[in-house]
C-alpha cells in the first residue's frame, strides 16, 4: 500500500527524522492559510499523487506570498498531473502539500528496501539525490553505498555513520544523518514498510539533514496490525475495480487489452495471461480468484470483469485442487444470472469435481464454449474476442 | 528414494485444528502420509480425524518421534510456528500459510542460520513424493510416480505442469512448491542440488515467475555445477506490467529487475529446455527425456 508524502513525513516525524513543517489542503484557501500558519517568505506547493516524477510534470512550484500559494493552488487541484509513472492519462489532483522552503546546499539520496537475494533490509545512499536513482543504479553502481541490517542486531550506529562519511557529510552534519538514518529505520520496522525512499534527501546550507521528498510503502500482509496505517489508504489514488475486488479477498489487475480473464492462483493466472498473449490476444485483467473461492467470491469476480467495457470475451481458466470445480461453474451461473452476459465464454476446467463443473455449465442452458487444455483454451477465447469486436 | 519425503516421514500438523489444518490433515491421511500428530496451542488431548493434538510442538515430537512438520497456522501467527520448529530440529518445516508479514520472515530467517531445520515456504503447495507422501494442499490424484523431478514458485501452475506429465504417461519423483514470497526457506538451488544428486531423478521441470533473481542465480549455479539433466523451464508474467504486485508478494518487477526475459535469456544460456507456452511443458519434458 502506498501513502501520500505529507503521510510519510508526518509519520517520519514522529520518529524523529527531520522534515520541513508543511500543512496538506484540500483547497486553494486551505492552501493559503497553511502557507500563513506556517510563516516565512518562500513556500513550495506540491501536488499529492501516488506517482513520483511530480516536479517535471509541473506538481511542484516555488510561492513567494501567501497570494501566489493561492493562485498556484487553484491551478494545480483538479489538473491531471501527467509523470513517468501515471501513464499518459495521468492522475488528477485532489490535495496538495504547503510546505516551508528551504536553503539547499547539496541534495542526495536515501533509500531502505527488502534485499531478496540476503533477506534482509538493505540501506542505499548516493550522493546522487534528486534524480531517478534506477538510472544510477543501472549505469554507475559503484555510486550507490549499501548497508545490509542484521536483524538480530538492527541498524548499528558505524553503519549509520558509514552511510553519513559516504555522502560525503562533515562535523554536525554527520550526527544529525546518523539520528535521520536511526529513525528512519525504527519507522520502517515498527510500521512494516516495505520500501521507504528519501529523494532527495538534502543538506542545507545551515547544516541540516532534511527528507525533502519522501515515498513509503508498505507490506499489505502486516496491515491488519497497522490500523492508523491502514487509515492512511487514499481509494481514489487506486484502481476503482481493484478496490471492490479487494473486498472480496480477490487480486486483481486492470490491464490494456480485451479478454477478461478469472484463473486460482497467482502463477496460473500469469501464465493464462502469457498464453493469451502469444496466440495473438490481449489480456484485459490479471484475476487470481485464490484457493478457497466461495461461490459468491467467483460471482463477485466474475461481476468484475464484466464491468469492465474493455472486454470482448471471457476466458475461465481454473486447475481445481482445493478449488472445486462446481463452485466455480456455480458462480458463474449466480453471476450471469444477475448481469447477464454479453460477450462470449470460454471456460477451461480441470482438476476436483471436474465432471460435475462441466456438466453444471453445460446443463445450464447458458452458452458457454468448453475448451480442453490451455492451448484449446487460448486459442478459442482469442478467435471469440476477434469475432466478438469485430461488430 | 526421492527427495526431502518418502514412505518413512513422521509428519506432525502445526494449526491442526484450524479449518485449512484440519481438511488437509484428512486428505494427506487419505493420501497415504504418515501424520502422527498435531499441534494446536490449549487444544493439548483433543484428536482430529483419529490424529492426536498437543500443546506444543517438542511434546508432540517427543511423544511421536515426528522428523517433519507442516504449518497451517495463520498469518499472524506463523513465523513463530516456523520458529518452534527450528527449535525442535525437525529436519524439514514445509510452510503453507500465505500472506505472512515479509518482515516476520526476515526474523525467522536470521534464526535458522546455522540451525538443522530446512523450511520450504511459505505461501507454497508442499512437497510430494507421488504415491508414498504428501504434505501440503497439492491435488494428490493428479500425481504418479516416476522419475522427474517438479520445481516451482507457484502453485496452480506447478498441478498444470504435473497434470500435462501424467497425462503423458510421465511420473514425477518429487515435487516441490517453493513458493511466492519474497523471503522464503528452500530456494531454486537447494532443490536442483538434491534433484543432482538423487539417482531416482532423471529430468527436472523448473517453473519461475517475474519478480527477484533466485531463477538466474539458480541458472547460473546449473552453469557452473554441470547439471547435466535435462531441465524444461517455464517463467510465467511476460505480460505482467512493471511495478504491479501479481498476487504473489514476490512477483513483482521492480526497478526493471526480475522481469520475465531476463530470466529466460538466463535459461537459455544455462541450457534450459526453455517453454513460452505453458501447455507446452509436459510435451517439450517428454521430447527432452527422447
Amino acid at each position: 500500500m502506498n501513502i501520500h508524502e505529507y503521510q510519510a513525513k508526518e509519520l517520519l516525524r514522529r520518529y524523529g527524522v527531520s522534515v520541513l513543517a508543511g500543512k496538506v489542503a484540500f483547497s486553494a484557501q486551505e492552501a493559503m492559510e497553511a502557507a500563513r500558519e506556517i510563516g516565512g517568505h518562500l513556500w513550495v506547493v506540491k501536488a499529492q499523487i501516488h506517482a513520483g516524477g511530480r516536479g517535471k510534470g509541473g506538481g511542484v512550484k516555488l510561492a513567494r506570498s501567501p497570494q501566489e500559494v493561492y493562485d498556484l493552488a487553484l491551478g494545480m487541484l483538479g489538473m491531471r498531473l501527467v509523470t513517468h509513472q501515471t501513464g499518459p492519462e495521468g492522475q488528477t489532483v485532489r490535495r496538495l502539500y504547503v510546505e516551508q522552503g528551504c536553503d539547499i546546499a547539496r541534495e542526495l539520496y536515501l533509500g531502505v528496501v527488502l534485499d531478496r537475494a540476503t533477506s534482509r533490509l538493505v540501506f542505499m545512499a548516493s550522493t546522487e539525490g534528486g534524480v531517478d536513482i534506477e538510472e544510477v543504479a543501472a549505469h554507475h553502481p559503484e555510486r550507490i553505498h549499501k548497508e545490509w541490517v542484521d536483524p538480530a542486531v538492527g541498524l548499528a550506529d558505524y553503519q549509520a555513520r558509514n552511510i553519513a562519511f559516504r555522502l560525503g557529510l562533515k562535523g554536525s552534519e554527520v550526527r544529525s544523518c546518523v539520528r535521520f538514518v536511526q529513525g528512519l529505520y525504527r519507522a520502517v520496522v515498527e510500521s512494516d514498510c516495505g520500501l521507504a525512499e528519501i529523494n532527495p534527501l538534502v543538506v542545507t546550507r545551515s547544516g541540516e539533514v532534511i527528507a525533502l521528498d519522501a515515498k513509503m510503502n508498505f507490506d499489505d500482509n502486516a496491515l491488519f496490525r497497522h490500523p492508523d496505517v491502514e487509515a492512511l489508504r487514499d481509494v481514489a489514488e487506486e484502481e476503482p475495480a481493484e478496490v471492490e475486488a479487494k473486498k472480496f479477498d480477490l487480486s486483481y489487475i486492470k490491464l490494456h487489452g480485451n479478454i477478461g480473464c478469472m484463473v486460482n492462483g497467482a502463477g496460473l493466472a500469469m501464465g493464462t495471461m502469457d498464453i493469451i498473449k502469444l496466440h495473438g490476444g490481449e489480456p484485459a485483467n490479471f484475476l487470481d480468484v485464490g484457493g478457497g473461492a466461495t461461490t459468491e467470491r467467483v460471482t463477485a469476480a466474475f461481476k468484475i470483469i464484466t464491468s469492465d467495457p474493455d472486454v470482448k470475451a471471457i476466458l475461465v481458466n481454473i486447475f481445481g485442487g482445493i478449488m472445486k470445480c462446481d463452485v466455480i461453474a456455480n458462480g458463474i451461473l449466480v453471476a450471469v444470472r444477475d448481469v447477464g452476459l454479453k460477450v462470449p465464454l470460454v471456460v477451461r476446467l480441470e482438476g476436483t469435481n471436474v465432471e460435475l463443473g462441466r456438466r453444471i455449465l453445460s446443463d445450464s442452458g447458458l452458452d458457454v464454449i468448453p475448451a480442453t487444455g490451455m492451448r484449446d483454451a487460448a486459442e478459442k477465447v482469442v478467435a471469440a474476442a476477434h469475432a466478438h469486436g469485430a461488430h | 528414494m526421492a527427495i526431502l519425503v518418502n514412505r518413512d516421514t513422521r509428519v506432525v500438523v502445526q494449526g491442526i485444528t484450524g479449518a485449512a489444518g484440519a481438511f488437509h490433515t484428512r486428505l494427506m491421511l487419505e493420501y497415504g502420509t504418515r501424520i502422527v500428530a498435531g499441534v494446536t496451542p490449549g487444544k493439548g488431548g483433543e484428536q482430529v480425524h483419529g490424529v492426536p493434538v498437543f500443546d506444543t510442538l517438542s511434546q508432540a515430537v517427543e511423544a511421536t518421534g515426528a522428523s517433519a512438520s507442516v504449518v497451517y497456522v495463520p498469518p499472524a501467527f506463523a513465523a513463530d510456528a516456523i520458529l518452534e520448529a527450528v527449535s525442535c530440529e525437525l529436519g524439514l518445516c514445509v510452510a503453507i500459510t500465505e500472506g505472512i508479514p515479509v518482515l516476520d520472515m526476515v526474523r525467522a530467517k536470521r534464526a535458522m542460520e546455522g540451525r538443522r531445520t530446512r523450511l520450504v515456504g511459505p505461501n507454497c503447495p508442499g512437497v510430494i513424493t507421488p504415491g508414498e507422501c504428501k504434505i501440503g494442499i497439492m491435488p494428490g490424484h493428479i500425481h504418479k510416480p516416476g522419475r522427474v523431478g517438479v520445481l516451482s514458485r507457484s502453485g496452480t501452475l506447478t498441478y498444470e505442469a504435473v497434470g500435462q506429465l501424467t497425462e503423458l504417461g510421465i511420473g514425477q519423483s518429487s515435487c516441490v512448491g517453493i513458493g511466492g514470497d519474497p523471503v522464503n526457506g528452500t530456494n531454486f538451488i537447494d532443490v536442483l542440488s538434491l534433484f543432482k544428486d538423487d539417482p531416482d531423478t532423471d529430468g527436472v521441470v523448473m517453473i519461475g515467475e517475474i519478480g527477484g533473481g533466485a531463477e538466474e542465480d539458480a541458472c547460473a549455479w546449473m552453469r557452473e555445477s554441470g547439471f547435466t539433466k535435462p531441465v524444461v523451464g517455464f517463467i510465467a508474467g511476460i505480460t505482467a506490467p512493471p511495478g504491479k504486485r501479481m498476487g504473489h508478494a514476490g512477483a513483482i518487477v521492480q526497478g526493471g529487475k526480475g522481469t520475465a526475459s531476463d530470466k529466460i535469456a538466463a535459461m537459455e544460456a544455462a541450457g534450459v529446455h526453455v517453454v513460452r507456452s505453458p501447455a507446452d511443458i509436459g510435451r517439450r519434458m517428454k521430447e527432452a527425456l527422447g
